[in-house]
C-alpha cells in the first residue's frame, strides 16, 4: 500500500511503499527505532500495534529533543 | 488496540497494560506526584525555582510542580528560571515557547544569559576553550549552566531547584558514570542530588524522575502544548549521546531495561553515598568568584579565564 509520512526531525514529507500492516512494522522499514518516536494520524496518537490503512498521512514525531 | 482500564482507543503500550488519553494523563501526573511525595521533593518551607528551558520536560515539569503546589494546597513561592546559553537556531525558539507558556500559566520567567554572566556566548567560547583543554561542548555547557542556575537561584532566594530530568537522563548518567568508574559522582544522583545540604549550593529535585522520555513527550503532545521540535547541534558531539543509542536500542529488544537501571541504581545509592561520607570532597568557596568549588578556583571560573586570555 501508500502511505505518506512526514517526519517531524528533518521536516520531509515522503510518499512510500509499505508492504507491512502495523506502526512497529512501519518503524521497522524506516529504520526507526521505537523508542524514539511516536506516531500520529490525524493528530491521535497511535499504538505500534495500530493497523495502518492505504492512504494514510502519518506523522513521525521525535521523542528525544533538546541537548 | 484498546486501553486496558476502558474500552477506549489506547495512546500507549506500557510494561503493564495500554492506555488510552484519558487514563495515561492520570498515570503520569500521578506517578510525578507520588515521586515528590515518596522523596519528599518539596516542602512547605521551600521556595522553588523551576529550571527551565522551554523544551517539553522543563515546560511538563514547570506545570506538574504549579498543579502538585493547587492540589496539595501549598504555598510556595515558584518561579521559573532560564539560561540563555547562546546556541544560534536553537535556544532562541525554545525560549520563545517558554514565554508563551509562562505568560499562559501565570509563572514569573527569570532568565540569565551566557554572554551576560560569562562574557561569551557558548558559540563563541567553544572553539577557545576547546583548543586549548580538548573539552566538549557538552562538558563545558554544563559546568557553566550548573553554576548560573545555581547562583541565580540562590541569588533569588530559592531553596530548591527543580529539573525536568527524566528517567532516560537518569539512566544515560548512571551508566556514564558505571562506565568511567565516576562512584563519587554517581552518588550525587538520585530524585534528590547531592549527599549533604551545602550551605552554598541549592539542592536540585526531579519530579520526571520515573517518567521515560517517551511519556514526557506522549504528555505534551496529549495537554495539546506547542512544543518545537529543537535538538541541540552540539548533542551528537557528546558521550552521552552513544550512551542514550545504545540504551535506546536495548529497551527497543528488552522492554523495561532503562526502569531496570533506575532500580538497580537506587538499591545501590545509600551504600554509595554512605562510602563518600566516609571521605566527602572539600567544598570551599572559588577565590575568583565565592561560588562552591572543590579546587581553589572552581571550573567556571578555569573556562573564563581561558577565553579572557585570548
Amino acid at each position: 500500500m501508500k502511505i505518506s509520512v512526514h517526519i517531524e526531525r528533518t521536516n520531509t514529507t515522503q510518499k512510500i511503499d509499505f508492504s507491512g500492516i502495523t506502526v512497529r512494522q512501519l518503524l521497522c522499514q524506516l529504520d526507526l527505532n521505537l523508542e524514539t518516536v511516536l506516531v500520529a494520524r490525524n493528530n491521535e496518537v497511535l499504538t505500534e500495534e495500530e493497523t495502518l490503512q492505504e492512504n494514510d498521512l502519518l506523522e513521525i514525531l521525535s521523542v528525544i529533543s533538546g541537548g | 488496540m484498546n486501553c486496558h482500564k476502558c474500552d477506549a482507543k489506547a495512546v500507549i503500550s506500557l510494561q503493564h497494560g495500554s492506555l488510552c488519553k484519558s487514563h495515561f494523563l492520570s498515570y503520569f501526573e500521578e506517578k510525578v506526584f507520588r515521586t515528590i511525595n515518596k522523596f519528599q521533593l518539596i516542602e512547605r518551607k521551600d521556595k522553588l525555582c523551576i529550571a527551565t528551558s522551554g523544551g517539553k520536560d522543563s515546560l511538563t515539569v514547570l506545570y506538574l510542580t504549579k498543579k502538585y503546589l493547587e492540589k496539595y494546597n501549598c504555598n510556595n513561592e515558584l518561579f521559573a528560571l532560564a539560561v540563555d546559553e547562546g546556541i544560534a537556531k536553537y535556544r532562541e525558539k525554545t525560549l520563545r515557547d517558554l514565554h508563551h507558556f509562562c505568560r499562559e500559566q501565570n509563572i514569573r520567567l527569570e532568565t540569565v544569559s551566557f554572554n551576560e554572566e560569562l562574557g561569551k556566548n557558548l558559540d563563541v567560547a567553544y572553539p577557545f576553550i576547546n583548543k586549548g583543554t580538548k573539552k566538549k561542548p557538552c562538558h563545558i555547557c554544563g559546568v557553566w549552566r550548573r553554576y548560573l542556575l545555581n547562583k541565580q537561584a540562590r541569588d533569588l532566594g530559592a531553596t530548591k531547584v527543580v529539573t525536568g530530568h527524566n528517567l532516560d537522563d537518569e539512566a544515560q548518567a548512571i551508566v556514564m558514570n558505571l562506565f568511567k568508574a565516576n562512584t563519587k559522582i554517581a552518588g550525587r544522583l538520585g530524585p534528590i542530588s547531592g549527599i549533604e545540604e551545602q550551605e552554598l549550593f541549592v539542592q536540585r529535585v526531579k519530579p520526571l524522575y520515573f517518567c521515560l522520555e517517551k511519556e514526557v513527550r506522549l504528555y505534551t503532545i496529549l495537554k495539546g502544548w506547542q512544543v518545537q521540535f529543537a535538538e541541540c547541534p552540539y548533542s551528537h558531539t557528546g558521550y552521552r549521546h552513544d550512551i542514550q543509542e545504545m540504551l535506546n536500542e536495548f529497551e527497543q529488544k528488552y522492554k523495561g531495561t532503562k526502569q531496570g537501571i533506575i532500580n538497580s541504581f537506587l538499591a545501590m545509592l545509600p551504600l554509595l553515598r554512605e562510602e563518600e561520607r566516609k571521605q566527602p570532597e572539600e567544598i570551599k568557596p572559588c577565590q575568583e568568584c565565592g561560588e562552591a568549588a572543590n579546587q581553589e578556583v572552581c571550573n567556571a571560573c578555569k573556562m573564563k579565564a581561558i577565553i579572557q586570555s585570548c
